[in-house]
């Protein structure tokens, strides 16, 4: 086990490192940040100036050393525009986003399963139907333009919702969260909404998937011949076997949920991490874009972990020391 | 406060016999809540400078010289200001004016501020520059400070606009992350900081102790809204009170909803084109082939005939009516009339198809050349929609066009190294014809500071003479005239290829006056309620 962790930990190291190289080259080759930063009307000794004052007057591989350097001890650079350490303004904005990401999954899962189960034990009534349709939907609609409609219909013209932003918010654990306050979740509910909407599709159709699968089972026939009331046989028996799947693909999920919820952020002006990023490639703050990548990555990993750890729990055939 | 009160209790009092809920008007007489489009980067007044920043460094700040909403120069912490000698400015201060923390402004504070622009750490675009002519600072009395210059120098006041004064004693150690984090934030301007979230929103207050006229607003809520289609959602479902940077597909539903106003002033930013003057007219430019797609062995663009004929092939008003909405003014310079050392005999091109394609083969291209426009898409106003219509327009006189549009990023840092045959750009002057000439028009010097933004390496010197001269002329009027024949002469030249001025919008609910400003600073002060004026 802890050979396996160790290893995972060596593997993330790598990656991480493959992945900073990868974004200093890619920023580079993009453009010159102080281009975008400096005013128009700086003259060449100011622009010298700004140049030197962000280290970019060292080639790039230097400008890597001195990166890495630093990063060894925890530093991961100061952001260009804000002039804070960059991980310091990312650890700002992880909390929204986090929530964001939690209520998006948790509704998900809230939504998604009753009706995948539904649509899976009676596929051929018209709900059934009508769910599978609406998922197609959920699948192919993209993200921006469902989240203008979004506002467009509850915010302008039922006016039910606020239109944008992160509301009232209250402090928990040193964390500042809005689902605590009544202003804080209707400011949460559209962003989550869209953000959960691709994955509701996903969890119904992996759910229904694994209901019809599982139904047709020997132990379920076993089950049912034993005289078990179909409630038993639904929720004990099917539905934790086709946990599995629906578990392991949530999970992973949840990291692209966080690492991809730029455009619902910027679309409601939440401000989280996602909107930060969105900014600083706008303007090649490098700085952010390392560390943000980095924490994003290390994230992947640890959840990709975390899913291992518990489909083994789940499903007594997976050991992790066969791995 | 109390005639406030009493206003709003009345205009309560009378929007209830409208059917309103009483609260609801109350707490939108004492609240603003304004949507930006453009993040601020910074509280810090000398860290960065950019128009967001400097919008909000207004709100909580103030000059020496204020600019008026036509940024005409009016007196801002000092009272008045004049040439006491060839090399000195005398600038006489504001008396009894106090920081938001109580403290007194007196000249101390003004050499403490001129001292801080070149030393802030990491300053990705500095206020330096102002400070640069300044060899010395004679403080006179606490109310009086002189500037003494190595050179005449007329653009003192100028320069002055863009400082915003900090307090000696407050600030002396006081770093950029201070002020973000709100600390340090301290101005002697309409409103205090209450609290500031990177990127997000900046909540202010009234300072109800403002030298000036006073706020109408008690609390203002400043958020950063960069989506466009969201802003304008968020005005129409009024969360949001007061909007910038009004999208040009949503004007017209504004101008119909009877619940929304609008604010529009022509601007001061010139969308135009560069050209390549760099390669010379026996070399080859890297965007332009004969028709069969082969080096041409020339380059066109050095033949004023070619350029002009670029230019009046375009059907300017075309673009400001369909592409532009309306939002922006044909012109053939680069400040707006009315602005100080606007040429007034120089109209916005004429557009003549015919003329165009004659004086093409006059220069010896009857069937035209080929050329690709690189422009940015995510920069200006409908940038690369722009360049699509200049594109169509240049083929239509035979001069075939290959539109190139990609992000401000890429494209700024190509365009800086001449890597462009024709490039569609903006430009936001300050309002005196020395910042476009110096900047764009201007032979790149790195001694003199000339041509920073000159991408296609144009120059004349001719209009650099005059320039010179110009720069250290101290009778407004001579200098104005020189200014003038200056952007006359690259007029004529064609230079570069002006399209339009921008028309800077802002929307708002109804009930809400704004006195739009040409420098697009989008700044609550400027923001009352319509009752109460």
């Amino acid at each position: 086990m802890s050979v396996y962790l160790l290893r995972r930990l060596i593997q993330a190291a790598g990656v991480v490192l493959a992945m900073s190289i990868i974004v200093f080259i890619g920023v580079f080759a993009i453009g010159d940040p102080v281009e975008i930063l400096i005013s128009p009307d700086a003259d060449q000794i100011e622009r010298e100036r700004a140049v030197a004052a962000l280290g970019l007057d060292l080639p790039l591989w230097q400008q890597y050393l001195v990166f890495l350097g630093k990063a060894v001890q925890g530093d991961l650079g100061r952001s260009f525009v804000f002039n804070e350490p960059a991980l310091q303004l990312i650890l700002q904005r992880m909390p929204a986003t986090l929530e964001l990401a939690l209520a998006a999954t948790v509704g998900a899962i809230i939504i998604g399963l009753p009706l995948g189960l539904y649509a899976g034990l009676k596929p051929n009534s018209l709900g059934s139907k009508a769910i599978m349709a609406g998922s197609i939907l959920g699948f192919s609609l993209p993200t921006f333009w469902v989240g203008l409609m979004l506002i467009m219909i509850f915010a302008v013209q039922l006016g039910w919702l606020p239109s944008t932003g992160r509301g009232e918010t209250r402090e928990l654990l040193g964390l500042r969260w809005s689902f605590l306050t009544a202003d804080g979740l209707s400011h949460l509910v559209m962003p989550a909404l869209n953000l959960a909407l691709f994955k509701i599709s996903l969890v119904i159709r992996l759910t229904r998937a694994g209901v019809r699968e599982t139904m047709l089972m020997d132990y379920v026939k076993f089950a049912r011949a034993k005289g078990l009331s179909p409630f038993r046989v639904t929720f004990v028996h099917v539905f934790k076997n086709i946990l599995i799947p629906v578990i392991t693909v949530t999970g992973l999920e949840f990291g692209s949920t966080i690492a991809f919820s730029v455009v619902t952020e910027s679309i409601f002006a939440w401000p989280g991490m996602g909107k930060l990023i969105i900014d600083s490639i706008n303007v090649l703050d490098r700085p952010v874009i390392v560390a943000y990548l980095m924490i994003i990555v290390l994230m992947f990993i640890t959840i990709n972990l975390v899913v291992d750890l518990m489909y083994s729990v789940l499903d007594p055939r997976v050991r992790l020391d066969s791995k | 406060m109390r005639k406030s009160i009493r206003s709003a209790a009345v205009a309560a009092v009378s929007l209830m016999a409208a059917g309103l809920p009483a609260g609801q008007v109350w707490a939108q007489e004492q609240t603003l809540n304004m949507g930006v489009g453009s993040p601020v980067t910074s509280l810090d007044p000398h860290y960065h400078q950019l128009s967001p920043n400097n919008a909000v460094s207004d709100m909580i700040f103030d000059k020496l010289v204020n600019t008026d909403a036509a940024a005409r120069n009016i007196p801002g912490l000092a009272e008045s200001w004049r040439a006491v000698g060839p090399t000195t400015w005398e600038f006489k201060l504001r008396p009894n004016v106090r920081f938001h923390n109580g403290n007194a402004f007196t000249a101390e504070d003004v050499v403490f501020t001129i001292q801080r622009l070149p030393n802030v750490p990491n300053s990705p675009s500095s206020y330096a520059a102002y400070a640069r002519p300044i060899v010395r600072m004679e403080v006179v009395d606490p109310l009086t400070i002189r500037f003494h210059t190595a050179a005449p120098y007329p653009l003192m006041p100028l320069d002055m606009t863009n400082v915003r004064i900090l307090d000696s004693e407050t600030h002396a150690n006081a770093a950029t992350e201070d002020f973000n984090a709100g600390r340090a934030a301290i101005g002697t301007g309409p409103w205090r900081v209450v609290s500031h979230r990177n990127g997000d929103r900046i909540e202010f207050e009234r300072n109800d102790a403002y030298w000036g006229d006073k706020p109408a607003f008690a609390r203002v809520n400043y958020r950063m809204v960069t989506n466009d289609a969201t802003r304008t959602a968020s005005l129409l479902s009024g969360d949001l009170d007061f909007i910038d940077q009004v999208p040009t597909s949503d004007l017209a539903r504004l101008r119909r909803d009877p619940n929304m106003a609008l604010s529009e002033t022509v601007g001061l930013r010139l969308i135009f084109l560069g050209l390549d003057h760099l390669r010379a007219a026996n070399e080859n430019s890297p965007f332009i082939t004969d028709n069969e797609g082969r080096p041409l062995g020339r380059n066109p663009l050095q033949d004023v005939r070619v350029r002009r004929a670029l230019s009046i092939a375009i059907d300017r008003k075309a673009i400001a009516e369909r592409v532009m909405e309306g939002a922006a003014t044909p012109s053939g310079q680069f400040l707006p009339p009315g602005t100080f050392s606007h040429v007034p005999d120089v109209a916005a091109p004429e557009y003549n198809p015919d003329q165009a394609r004659r004086l093409l083969a006059e220069a010896g291209y009857p069937n035209g050349f080929r050329i690709t426009l690189n422009s940015p898409n995510d920069r200006y106003i409908n940038d690369s929609r722009i360049a699509q219509a200049v594109g169509q327009m240049w083929t239509r006189i035979g001069v075939r066009t290959a539109v190139e549009a990609q992000t401000w990023a890429t494209f700024v840092g190509r365009a800086g190294r001449q890597e462009y045959s024709s490039h569609l750009i903006g430009w936001g002057s300050n309002p005196d014809g020395s910042h476009p000439l110096r900047n764009i028009i201007a032979t790149v010097s790195r001694e003199r500071g000339w041509g920073a933004s000159n991408r296609g390496r144009y120059s004349n010197a001719e209009i650099d003479g005059i320039l010179t001269q110009a720069l250290v002329e101290l009778d407004e009027e001579k200098r104005e005239q020189m200014l003038i024949r200056a952007q006359r002469i690259a007029a004529e030249q064609v230079a570069v290829i002006p399209l339009h001025i921008q028309t800077n919008i802002w929307a708002m609910r109804r009930g809400l006056t704004h006195t739009p400003r040409v420098d697009e600073l989008t700044r609550a002060q400027d923001v009352r309620p319509a009752a109460a004026r």
